[in-house]
């Protein structure tokens, strides 16, 4: 072995080892989520820009709500990630504390041959039934009275669905009960369910392709494919009586008529909400973290780096076609991380990041 | 270097060399041996494991429904009750669907290569047929959805469903509004996906008849058909029952192809053109975000039973297939 070869290989070595040193020392610089699919695109931005504002690294896997639910149980990662709220009594039986971090529309999209995007207005009680198979041909007399100008073919309507587990699916559901009693009874609320109508596709791409694919078919899918695949939406009629069209503005007056203040553990559903703008099926992706945490530097880390998505990262959003929370309820999650997120002997993990 | 060997084989240093290189020949066939039964038991304790794993996973959903489990139509997350019978129908339904295209069509392409093609085309079709063999499913899934779906919706299956539609009882099987997915889409599929494997051992296996058993029935003044029917298949008919079973294995469990274009729906229709779902399909949909424990573990049940489909359909073939030789053995 020549001598230079050596003399590199412990230069190696050595830089290798120091490598591993620093490493360890700076185990905040990488923080780890795990979960929803849906707000990944966005998420994967934040981090990146995040990484070179700061040198903080955050690794996030977008394994759907469930396996990010199932990692924060297991304390793999430092932050899991889900489209469907968790209930204030699994939040505290596991010790874990939510927060909602983007929010996103789901929007019903149509294939009928001659309809525009946005000329089929739906009234929710219609979405129900179509979805439940009442209604089975588009030229149904209920649907005729507020379309009144519209062609509708004399065809039959073919129902698309995802054939995976997905917060999309939890969200579109969660809308159905609450506007149709039948569809509680007889279906209910889940990321997947029994549909009883209708084919699946995987995936909101599935879904989409499944749509433009099968002529007089509707599906639904979130805001940001069918804007991208320029998909002929329909408008819903919302809880106050108007018909309204999926944008982000419409989003957003959905989650600002939320009342979060009174909602124990940020748990809210913003489907059917009040206000004359607001988009019936709205909903929030939730990051889920540990109330008492063992490594509060790291801890501290994932929420300085949400605290500067929630305060830097709206553009980002919202050039993703995500609708970014709302400032009011910003502060009030800020509010809430400092009383409640503590280190083990019971020092607000907020304000160690803070001090130093 | 010299070369020494039989020279030196007299002195008493080389007759103790070669004894021990003896000896270290038979300690390295005893290892050989050793580490080729080492590999054979693995496969039986990695079977073994997996089974014992499955069962293990899905023992709440068998303990919570039982026989049930197996002819209820259920599969409800919402409610929590799950039965396998959509997924067993739609998993054998395609299969024998996949079966019924791809065993004439493999016949008849080696019956082509063997017996018909001139000379300079028997390569060219062999290659064919194995490179459809080498695309991956995720392709032939998206060929699929993308490429043969809109075709088949828009032109085949609207003329299929207003011929055959009107026809008794078979017209049943061509019902439905013209979606281009279904049952019958993937089953084609995966006739496509299985019937290289097929064509490839029928092929392998009409060549191994001897020539002299041809050229005497050709002598007699047998066809070609004559030939291939009373002296070809007979002779082959071992191979050709194992390729179709190398087939069917394949066909039973292929998932991403089937995901794409089956439509996904957890109901038994009596229409091919009705969507559907096959074991595997619904555990690559759905196994993701099956938090609930019943849920995932009736989706490992799920697994369970398809690796039990396609254990018996593997052994009943193997029966069959020894019972055949039993017989050909009385015979002569």
């Amino acid at each position: 072995m020549s001598k230079r070869l050596k003399k590199s290989m412990f230069v190696g070595v050595a830089l290798l080892s120091v490598g591993l040193l620093s490493g360890q020392v700076s185990a905040e610089n990488i923080i780890s989520g795990a979960g929803a699919t849906f707000p990944y695109p966005v998420y994967a931005k934040w981090a990146e820009t995040y990484a070179k504002e700061t040198g903080v690294k955050m690794n996030y896997q977008s394994i759907g709500s469930g396996g990010g639910i199932r990692q924060i149980e297991a304390r793999t990662v430092d932050f899991g990630a889900s489209d469907a709220p968790l209930k204030v009594q699994d939040l505290d039986k596991a010790g874990l504390m939510q927060f909602p971090m983007i929010m996103g529309g789901v929007v019903p999209v149509v294939n009928i041959p001659g309809v525009k995007p946005g000329e089929l207005k739906l009234t929710s009680e219609q979405m129900a039934d179509i979805f439940l198979g009442k209604i089975k041909k588009w030229n149904d007399a209920r649907l005729k009275t507020n379309n009144p100008g519209l062609h509708l073919p004399d065809s039959l309507i073919t129902v698309v669905h995802r054939s995976d587990g997905s917060g999309t699916t939890w969200i579109f559901t969660n809308y159905l009960s609450k506007v149709s009693k039948a569809w509680a009874n007889k279906v209910g609320n889940n990321k997947a369910v029994a549909w009883p109508v209708g084919v699946g596709g995987k995936g909101n791409e599935g879904v989409a392709s499944y749509v433009r694919r099968i002529k007089n078919s509707i599906g639904y899918v979130e805001y940001a494919y069918a804007l991208q695949n320029k998909m002929s939406y329909a408008k819903l009629r919302n809880r106050d009586g108007h018909f309204v069209s999926p944008t982000s503005k419409n989003f957003q007056i959905a989650a600002a008529n939320a009342d979060w203040e009174h909602a124990p553990g940020f748990y809210m559903v913003l489907t059917d909400q009040p206000g004359a703008d607001s988009w019936p099926i709205t909903g929030a992706s939730f990051i889920l973290v540990y109330k008492t945490q063992a490594k509060p530097k790291t801890a501290a880390a994932v929420l300085k780096f949400f605290d500067w998505a929630y305060h830097h990262g709206q553009q980002m959003a919202e050039k993703l076609d995500y609708v970014p929370i709302p400032p009011k309820v910003v502060s009030l999650v800020e509010r809430t991380w400092a009383k409640q997120i503590k280190s083990k002997s019971g020092e607000p993990v907020l304000n160690v990041s803070l001090a130093q | 270097m010299k070369l020494t060997g039989e020279l030196d084989l007299n002195s008493p240093v080389s007759s103790h060399s070669v004894a021990l290189n003896l000896r270290k020949g038979e300690r390295l066939d005893v290892l050989f041996r050793g580490s080729a039964l080492f590999s054979a038991l693995l496969v039986f304790v990695i079977i073994v494991a997996i089974v014992v794993s499955l069962v293990i996973g899905a023992w709440p959903a068998l303990q919570k429904f039982g026989f049930g489990f197996l002819t209820s139509s259920q599969w409800n997350p919402v409610t929590q009750q799950f039965g396998a019978l959509v997924a067993i129908f739609g998993t054998l339904v395609t299969s024998a669907i996949a079966l019924l295209i791809a065993i004439p069509v493999s016949f008849g392409i080696a019956l082509f290569i063997t017996q018909l093609a001139p000379t300079w085309l028997k390569h060219p079709v062999g290659v064919a047929v194995e490179l459809l063999a080498a695309i991956p499913s995720i392709i032939y899934g998206m060929w699929g959805l993308f490429v043969f779906v809109p075709l088949f919706a828009d032109y085949a299956q609207p003329w299929i469903t207003d011929h055959l539609g009107d026809w008794p009882v078979l017209g049943m099987l061509f019902q439905g509004p013209p979606m281009g997915i279904g049952m019958f889409t993937a089953g084609l599929i995966l006739a496509i996906m299985i019937l290289p494997f097929i064509a490839a051992i029928m092929r392998d296996v009409f060549e191994v008849v001897p020539v002299t058993l041809k050229e005497s029935a050709y002598a007699l003044g047998a066809t070609t058909w004559e030939v291939t029917w009373h002296i070809v298949l007979p002779y082959t008919r071992v191979g050709v029952a194992g390729g179709i079973m190398l087939g069917l294995g394949r066909a039973l469990g292929e998932t991403m192809a089937v995901t794409f274009v089956i439509g996904n729906a957890h109901k038994i229709s009596g229409s091919l053109f009705m969507p559907g779902s096959t074991i595997s399909s619904t555990l690559a949909n759905e196994f993701t975000e099956a938090v609930e424990k019943l849920y995932s573990s009736s989706l490992i049940a799920l697994g369970l039973i398809l690796f039990l489909i396609t254990f018996v359909i593997l052994a009943l073939a193997k029966l069959m297939l020894m019972h055949l030789a039993a017989r050909e053995g009385t015979r002569s």
